[in-house]
């Protein structure tokens, strides 16, 4: 054994002494640091239902700061060391999970019946060195940033400076990555024109079927043995491959199953500690039986396929933890149509007399909490800089349709309405989704949620992402047992790797057109020479000239997409993660690999409604109406429209702020319900989904177009000089498929009416974000009011909307006085977040987002 | 033809549903609390917003009257205007809007028509307003005969302050009508509107004996009528009716008229009525007394 995991380990034992519970290490350091997110609860009137456990639960998900934990890195450092080269990449990965599955350390807290942590206690993050390792630096700056800090304590940074910094160095995926990657890629990469999500994290936005709950890691095992033994030597090219790919997977189920294991055996020693007790207060004896009841469920799950609710749940736990901590997928981990899959188990409970509603809720409630407990794993490098968020995208579905496409509400649809409205925590992500056969009383109950102002729920349309799924050639079935994770994102759940590969500035695209192929910002040349559009006499020629850049980026981006894909299938196999999803078994494949039964790619587009509005001013103004030049234009843009050296208006500024207004409010913009602007929105999400759509990637599958920012249209905007339908420099870009800011000006109605018009099906998802006022949505009547507003829009062809309700004035003093509104969370793009824990760029693009008030 | 000084879409306080309202410029009543003051005259208005002007000054240079001048006040109308729109159009902020202009049934439809999916969803429709639209009855019939051919549902938001004649002709063509009902003192309600009461009160009462569906909409003002006596009467009023009110709306009071009277350059309240928000207890109190006769009353639209 490893001399630093062996530490690891007595100071476990050390803990379980004096706590009663095992927490890994003790982080001194840490826990003298200010407590950043000690809220008060401010909605003591939401609290009624939650019972004295799930308050403290909460209480503590609240209070515990988030920590960085080296432990994942040192065991995997370690058995890297020792390991690498000897094996089979896919068995290094598996036993490496293995040895983590063996080594970490297990915590079970206080008054915990769901159990299991991603790191040694709750609220700390792990590192995956093998992705990304951290410098020094990077670990200082989580520690010590304002937003979001990652406390970790100086001992830790040496330790991880002296045992894992040396050893990655030239080891990591970041590094293969950045080594790989032409000039041109990497200077439009640093200009701001596309991401790349697999340089820090693993490709993810993985949500799961129903399957575990009817199969459990014995019987994956099984199915592996059998797959195993008709592996076919002679004919079959890869079934050596393959074998490897099945001993690891099978390596894999061992590992989960003995992690389970450990917290049986911990809830059994905690349980011995208090049966010794010679006075055992009523507290006692139920904790005993507590204790007791999680070790049995920990012996069943993850081997057994559940009996019951609370064996269904802790599966589903250890499934997720298991997955994030193999790697650090992006949108880390989804149990998908929660209220499907463990209803049954409930029902079953009711009919036997063992379940009540209140217990399932309660039981739901800590479930909950155990999501909250695990912030995202942090950035390195300049991104550790920027705000991030804490918020780790699980999205939970509920409502929507079944496998026949029937209405799926049920009891444990709206009792999870009800522990999103109480706990309103950060995480889990909810949504609910709204097809035809959705009942309007279901569709009200999240309205309701929704009114309270947390973000939560957002809203999806089975009716719009089945179409998607179908047309990207999942069967029906496939497709309605489907939804969305994440963002926005559609998938077949269980049977799809699909991967986000990074987002692309349309915005940008457009400005590097504009600059013949030179980007303004720093006057290198990033596209290609399409012409001084000085010269262009039509419209169709600039237009022409954009899609030429357009085509060029994007497939700038693809090449590189498909590298990076085979480099997670040659290094980071998700041989856990495998098992979950069909049909890596049955076809020997790792889902990196092309196991998963659907295989998409995707690339986000951001900033339609921007570059529509631009677009939409070049057209109308300059190529049309004659009113200005190309070049009067052009020379605005240059100079931010007048503000760059001088903010007081002078005579000359006066001009260009006349031309900036004019345009302003005289222009069509896209969100208006205007055929002149919306044609072109039209057109350029055609031409993106062209451009994107049906390369092969390296897994058997395709590319997709997709249609989300998070809050990349911040940092794209900040990338971006002004731009000519008004926006001034560095702003934010439009986010999602949302109208730009300010440029609707008709209402929410007009705004669906704009958005429907995009054949919604041929994206991955799209994403609308809508502000009210608290006042419009006062009484049940105005929420039936909102409700038809959705069922509009998804008669419209929508796929999801959400809703700010909070308005102005609240955002405004909540920036004057953070301390007052710790815990106003608000949408941002497809999650909500902190007010307090956003830069002030993105509260500034919050609060300049339209808000629809009463006129 | 009248002139439309504002077509709002997703009016959730006009009637059921979600809707378009239509609002038609002209009003017989000069009511001291007008939140629409932009609506009471039947020629279109000039409206200016300090707020949004840059001090550019298109609008000095292409009056041909030279009746706007710079001030430290922002724009200044010297009274010349001939409302030829010149300056409106030149506007590059919108400060200077024209208010009032004719639509072509066509494109009023067209408007109209926009909104159809989501007026069919929530059960909405359009809702007519004013101003006060009955002073174009004519015109008013004709766009309601127009929507009923569309199916679409038509409400009406009136003053009921026209000729019975009128008011028959309107009845028979929309589904619903929202009256307002300001007080039942004549003599205040000259006061404070300009008008007396007699004939509204009259042509409620048809509305009811005609059974059209009505709704009945008081602005409730502090110092005005919110008092318990007004409000006793109106219930007394309104339960006497051959057929009830579907639903009595309290409206509550706040001064946003005086934004628009100052976009306008008139005085807001010039005869310094004393009008004020009334308590959350007094607005209760109301509810309660018109609940307990039998009314279908509520707080807001």
């Amino acid at each position: 054994m490893n001399p630093e995991v062996d530490t690891i380990n007595r100071r476990v034992e050390q803990d379980t002494e004096s706590e009663g519970m095992v927490s890994g290490k003790t982080r001194p350091d840490c826990r003298k640091l200010h407590n950043k997110r000690n809220d008060a609860l401010k909605y003591p009137e939401n609290e009624g239902g939650m019972n004295d456990r799930v308050k403290r639960l909460h209480q503590q998900s609240i209070d515990t700061p988030t920590t960085l934990t080296i432990e994942r890195a040192l065991i995997e450092t370690a058995f890297y060391k020792e390991n690498y080269g000897k094996m089979p990449n896919c068995i290094l990965r598996a036993k490496n999970f293995y040895e983590i599955c063996k080594k970490k350390t297990i915590y079970i807290g206080k008054d915990e019946l769901i159990v299991g942590e991603r790191g040694p206690v709750p609220k700390a993050v792990p590192t995956f060195p093998e992705l990304t390792c951290h410098s020094v630096e990077d670990l200082h700056t989580l520690n010590t940033r304002e937003l979001q800090p990652y406390l970790i304590s100086q001992e830790d940074t040496d330790t991880y400076e002296r045992k894992v910094i040396p050893y990655w160095q030239g080891r990591t995926q970041r590094e293969r990555i950045f080594s790989h990657v032409s000039k041109e890629w990497e200077e439009a990469y640093h200009a701001g024109v596309f991401t790349e999500f697999m340089e820090q994290r693993a490709g993810g936005h993985t949500a799961m079927d129903g399957k575990m709950y009817q199969r459990g890691l014995l019987d994956c095992k099984a199915l592996i043995a059998k797959t195993s033994s008709e592996l076919d030597f002679i004919n079959d090219p890869e079934a050596t491959d393959k074998q490897q790919e099945l001993q690891a997977m099978d390596i894999s189920c061992d590992a989960a199953i003995l992690f389970a294991e450990r917290h049986a055996d911990l809830a059994e020693q905690l349980s011995e500690k208090l049966k010794v007790k010679s006075e055992k207060s009523e507290a006692d004896k139920q904790r005993i039986r507590e204790l007791d009841k999680i070790a049995d469920v920990c012996r069943w799950v993850p081997a057994h396929a559940p009996r019951d609710l609370q064996e269904a749940i802790q599966m589903y736990w250890f499934v997720h933890l298991g997955t994030v901590t193999e790697l650090n997928g992006w949108d880390c981990m989804n149990p998908g149509h929660i209220d499907q899959h463990l209803f049954p188990f409930y029902q079953k409970g009711l009919a036997d007399g063992t379940m009540t509603r209140e217990k399932a809720k309660e039981l739901i409630s800590c479930f909950w909490i155990k999501f909250n407990n695990q912030p995202a794993p942090p950035k390195v490098g300049v991104t550790a800089l920027e705000s991030g968020t804490y918020n780790d995208f699980t999205n939970i579905n509920i409502g929507g349709i079944d496998k026949n496409g029937n209405n799926a509400v049920n009891e444990l649809s709206y009792i999870i309405l009800e522990v999103q409205e109480e706990l309103h925590e950060l995480q889990p992500g909810l949504s609910i989704h709204v097809s035809k056969v959705t009942p309007d009383e279901f569709v009200m109950a999240g309205a309701k949620v929704i009114r309270q102002g947390h973000g939560y729920p957002s809203v999806f349309n089975p009716d719009t992402y089945t179409k998607e799924l179908v047309r990207q050639g999942k069967t029906q079935e496939d497709a309605n047992e489907g939804g969305c994770s994440g963002c926005i994102e559609v998938g077949a759940f269980g049977k799809e790797a699909y991967i986000l590969t990074g987002y692309l500035n349309t915005p940008k695209i457009l400005e590097i057109t504009l600059n013949n192929g030179i980007d303004p910002m720093t006057g290198k040349k990033l596209g290609l020479e399409t012409g001084d559009p000085r010269t262009f006499t039509s419209y169709e020629q600039l237009y022409d000239a954009y899609h030429q850049q357009m085509v060029y980026f994007v497939n700038m981006k693809l090449a590189v997409n498909n590298y990076i894909e085979r480099m997670f299938s040659l290094y980071a196999p998700a041989t856990f993660l495998s098992l979950f999803i069909d049909d890596c078994i049955t076809r020997g494949r790792d889902y990196y690999s092309g196991g998963a039964r659907y295989n998409t790619t995707y690339i986000q587009c951001t900033g339609l409604g921007t570059i529509t509005d631009c677009l939409s001013t070049l057209k109308k103004h300059v190529f049309e109406d004659k009113k200005f030049t190309m070049e009067e234009l052009l020379k605005a843009v240059a100079c931010n429209w007048g503000r760059e050296d001088n903010c007081q208006l002078s005579t000359a500024n006066c001009q260009l702020e006349k031309i900036r207004q004019f345009i302003l409010n005289r222009t069509p913009f896209f969100g208006n319900d205007d055929e002149y602007a919306d044609s072109i929105a039209v057109k350029v999400y055609d031409d993106l989904v062209e451009a994107i759509e049906g390369h092969p990637n390296t897994r058997g599958g395709k590319t997709q177009l997709n249609m989300l920012s998070t809050t990349c249209h911040n940092y794209f905007g900040s990338v971006c000089g002004a731009s000519v339908n008004g926006r001034l420099a560095h702003f934010a870009i439009s986010d999602g498929t949302s109208p730009a800011h300010g440029a609707d000006t008709h209402g929410p109605t007009a705004v669906i009416k704009s958005l429907g018009k995009l054949d919604q099906t041929k994206s991955g998802g799209t994403l609308l974000n809508v502000r009210f006022v608290p006042a419009l949505l006062k009484r049940d009547e105005d929420l039936r009011k909102l409700v038809s507003l959705i069922r509009a829009y998804f008669n419209m062809g929508g796929h999801h909307i959400q809703f700010n309700i909070v308005d102005t004035q609240t955002l405004l003093d909540a920036q004057q006085q953070p301390e007052e509104y710790k815990d106003l969370l608000v949408r941002v793009a497809g999650y909500s977040d902190y007010f307090n824990d956003m830069t002030e760029q993105l509260q500034n693009e919050i609060i300049a987002r339209t808000e629809n008030a009463e006129f | 033809m009248a002139l439309i000084f504002d077509i709002k879409r997703f009016a959730i306080n006009d009637g059921p549903g979600i809707r378009t309202t239509i609002f038609m410029k002209g009003c017989p009543l000069r009511c001291a609390w007008c939140h629409n003051p932009e609506g009471i005259g039947k020629r279109p208005v000039k409206m200016y917003t300090k707020k949004k002007c840059i001090g550019c000054q298109n609008c000095v240079e292409v009056c041909p009257q030279r009746n706007l001048v710079m001030t430290v006040d922002g724009i200044k109308d010297l009274g010349r205007c001939t409302i030829c729109g010149r300056c409106t159009d030149e506007c590059p902020t919108l400060a200077l809007e024209m208010a009032g202009k004719e639509w072509k049934m066509e494109d009023l439809m067209k408007e109209v028509e926009k909104e159809r999916q989501v007026m069919e969803e929530s059960g909405g429709g359009v809702t007519m307003c004013g101003g006060e639209p009955l002073m174009h009855t004519d015109y008013l019939c004709e766009v309601l005969d127009e929507l009923g051919k569309r199916n679409l549902h038509r409400t009406v938001d009136t003053t009921l302050y026209a000729s019975p004649n009128n008011v028959r002709r309107v009845v028979e063509r929309c589904e619903l009508m929202l009256v307002d009902l300001k007080m039942m003192d004549s003599e205040k309600h000259r006061r404070y509107t300009g008008v007396p009461n007699g004939q509204i009160l009259a042509n409620i009462s048809m509305v009811s004996e005609i059974e059209l569906p009505f709704w009945i909409r008081i602005p409730l003002i502090e110092g005005v009528n919110a008092d318990e006596e007004n409000i006793r009467s109106t219930a007394q009023f309104l339960t006497a009716l051959p057929m009830k009110p579907e639903m009595v709306n309290l409206l509550v009071y706040h001064d946003v008229g005086k934004g628009k009277h100052a976009r306008l350059g008139t005085a807001y309240n010039p005869e310094n009525f004393r009008m004020s928000t009334p308590s959350e207890d007094v607005q209760q109190h109301a509810v309660r007394i018109l609940q307990e006769h039998g009314l279908n009353a509520k707080i807001g639209g």
